[in-house]
């Protein structure tokens, strides 16, 4: 009961504060913060428009989120995620192009082209991590770096001539929505949040309801205990990493098959596996957790952009506070490590 | 003890966050211009910029600078009800950042950048009472204007002042994304340098982006120690890199040869340092893009309700949108002279101005 208690109130707390911080900041630069989160609220809900597209940020942050609390329960800090999300991006849009199917097949497949590259990027430091011990952290933060430019090559002198983007992808592919269109004023929510919804059961029926779920715990809690029970431990991080990748690839494949349409050359990271992380740790890497932490991102993001129209704060001002507020979310898994290891210590 | 110290902690993020945020907040705030929602009488313009952001020292600004020109003559303040901009984070944020512009009902709306011709194809036809402007690309609809540049006929003109005060005979390239657009500055440029300097030989790269100053500079970094002496910038953000690169090895060494030229605007200031009490200045000369002019012009056609919808306009050397900078003591008589004869060559159409690789060699250069 208590543990619970103290589960909800710790990321409540955060955000409360990082709030307050920012509120401050906006007070002592001149700008009424009433006014600064009252344009941004107006930027969420303000509009059917703007609904639907913080409804849309929302989604590749819930599927981020889970790749990274995916792994973290098994004891694997997946940064990379991002890496994952751009390879993910582009196997979909490819597939997106390339072929010439009926809807029902077309779909499906593209939306698979993008999990599956998700998670044979993962499977690398997962195979590493589990036959030569190399940590997953150094080798998935590398590979975002060979994954961005990599992409960028193909995009450029493979799939398309000399261009900086694909072409679109086929209507057959797209998850884009009319229904949502019409019922959001041409925002650009798509289907992808049925799948976003799925995945989040998904994860969860893996890690409560089977087997399998309960071995990647296990080596997550204990890696000798596991061991000497008889599990594969090298299986078990091999097998989080690939299912963290399929799930951070499908982020990817979402932005590609529903937000844009396309894959462009990409300058630098999206930020959205990286986001995924604080997502995860905010939602303690639970599935539900990771629902409500990927709306309050996703809501901070785009109710963020009508901030500098609206009042004219200026977009760093507005930086500042979703920084400060990460910074709490972030600092409260911190408070509460050091509050279980004192408790621990105590005993 | 703990809480004491997660205090501590707190008013040390507070205090850092205040000072970071009072840097910011040189904009003067009207706050009662956002309290009038109700009514436009104005006629309003705004603009959505690519991430390269408004003081991209190039091409976003000078639009920038348009819009604030054109609010200056109109008696218009900036905010909702006169005129305004909205920067883009993302590329996922241009289809957004228009929308909200239509949403604020504005007369005009401009998007900066070839990069938002996608976002502004689509929001266009879901808007068709809204008036749209794109800079740099062209979007074939009733309710768009395209404003497009010759660039390749200002990138042949610093191309022969290039060719002609290279000391080494090395010249470089800097452009930001490898596209049809940066290729026209790349071309021209290419093609004013050989026309004058066969010989010369011409390194071109592409950053991958056009907000990565850092990269920029170990781009030029690496273009300069490798001989090069003049480095021609198309790179947005990132070509401020560029500028850095240059004054810190002129610094190093103020006898050096290290030139760059500027792009889109008269680079002037971004070149200007200062060794030992001297002044110098690493930029020779700027192709310079009158996106300002352009951007003026049409608010204005719009405001007397000649919105050029549908229509494609080009500015050239003709037009006086394209130019080299006013700022030319570093550039020698003889450049000089050169440059006011091709001008007129191009003007008369007897010097082509090659717009694409294929066009580059079917002039005959390589």
């Amino acid at each position: 009961m208590s543990k619970y208690f103290y589960k909800l109130t710790s990321p409540l707390f955060a955000v409360i504060l990082g709030l307050l911080a920012g509120a401050i900041i906006m007070l002592v630069s001149g700008y009424n913060p009433v006014e600064g989160y009252g344009a941004m609220l107006a930027g969420i809900a303000g509009d059917s428009y703007y609904t639907g597209e913080t409804l849309r940020t929302i989604i590749p942050y819930i599927l981020a989120g889970l790749a990274v609390a995916f792994a973290f329960r098994t004891g694997l800090f997946n940064i990379g995620v991002e890496g994952q999300l751009i390879v993910g991006w582009l196997a979909a849009v490819w597939v997106g192009v390339a072929f010439d199917l009926p809807k029902i097949i077309h779909l499906p497949l593209a939306i698979l082209a993008g999990a599956v590259a998700g998670s044979l990027w993962a499977f690398i430091p997962g195979f590493l991590k589990a036959k030569f011990r190399v940590h997953e952290v150094i080798v998935s933060i590398m590979l975002n770096y060979t994954a961005l430019y990599v992409t960028n090559y193909l995009i450029q002198n493979v799939i398309s001539d000399n261009q900086d983007k694909t072409e679109r992808i086929a209507e057959t592919a797209s998850l884009r929505s009319p229904f949502f269109e019409s019922l959001t004023d041409f925002s650009r929510l798509h289907w992808g949040i049925f799948i976003a919804i799925i995945c989040v059961f998904i994860m969860w029926f893996i890690l409560e309801k089977t087997k399998t779920g309960f071995e990647l715990k296990a080596v997550g809690f204990n890696q000798q205990a596991s061991e000497y029970s008889g599990m594969s431990v090298n299986k078990n991080i091999i097998l989080s990493m690939v299912i963290s990748g399929a799930f951070a690839g499908l982020a990817g494949a979402m932005e590609g098959l529903g937000t844009f349409g396309y894959a462009a050359i990409k300058g630098g990271f999206t930020g959205i596996g990286f986001d995924g992380i604080a997502v995860a740790l905010l939602g303690a890497n639970s599935a539900i957790g990771v629902v409500l932490a990927a709306f309050l991102f996703g809501g901070l993001k785009a109710g963020a952009i009508n901030m500098p129209l609206q009042t004219g704060i200026p977009s760093e001002i507005v930086d500042i506070v979703i920084a400060l507020i990460i910074f709490f979310v972030a600092s409260s898994y911190f408070i509460r490590w050091i509050v279980q290891r004192f408790k621990k210590g105590a005993k | 003890m703990k809480k004491r110290k997660f205090g501590l902690a707190l008013s040390l993020v507070l205090a850092a966050g205040t000072l970071l945020g009072a840097c910011g907040n040189s904009e003067n705030d009207d706050k009662d211009s956002s309290n009038g929602k109700d009514k436009k009488d104005n006629f309003t313009v705004s603009m959505v910029t690519d991430i390269g952001g408004i003081d991209d020292k190039s091409f976003n600004q000078s639009a920038w600078e348009g819009l604030q020109a054109f609010g200056k003559d109109n008696g218009l303040e900036k905010g909702k009800d006169g005129y305004n901009y909205i920067q883009s984070k993302s590329d996922s944020e241009y289809t957004t950042n228009l929308n909200t512009l239509v949403k604020e009902n504005y007369n005009i709306i401009y998007a900066i950048g070839y990069a938002l011709a996608e976002s502004v194809d689509e929001v266009a036809t879901q808007r068709p009472n809204s008036q749209f402007a794109i800079v740099d690309s062209v979007v074939k609809q009733d309710n768009v204007a395209s404003i497009v540049f010759k660039e390749q006929q200002g990138s042949f003109l610093v191309g022969v002042i290039a060719g002609l005060q290279t000391k080494s005979n090395k010249v470089g390239f800097i452009g930001g994304v490898d596209s049809e657009l940066i290729k026209k500055f790349e071309v021209g440029f290419k093609a004013g340098v050989l026309s004058v300097n066969p010989d010369a030989k011409i390194t071109a790269q592409y950053a991958g982006s056009f907000g990565d100053a850092a990269k920029g500079q170990q781009m030029a970094n690496n273009m300069y120690s490798s001989g090069i002496d003049i480095i021609y910038q198309a790179a947005g953000g990132t070509g401020n890199g560029v500028f850095t690169s240059a004054k810190e090895l002129k610094k190093k060494d103020p006898k050096k040869d290290i030139w760059v030229i500027g792009v889109d605007r008269d680079q002037k200031e971004e070149g200007a340092l200062k060794v030992d009490g001297k002044d110098y200045n690493v930029t020779l000369t700027s192709m310079v893009k009158r996106v300002d002019v352009a951007v003026q012009d049409l608010a204005k056609k719009t405001k007397e309700g000649n919105f050029p919808g549908g229509e494609t306009i080009e500015y050239g050397l003709e037009e006086n949108g394209i130019m080299i900078s006013e700022s030319q003591e570093n550039v020698s008589e003889e450049s000089l002279k050169a440059v006011n004869e091709y001008i007129e060559k191009i003007k008369s159409g007897e010097q082509k101005t090659p717009g694409t690789e294929k066009e580059l060699k079917e002039l005959g250069f390589k």
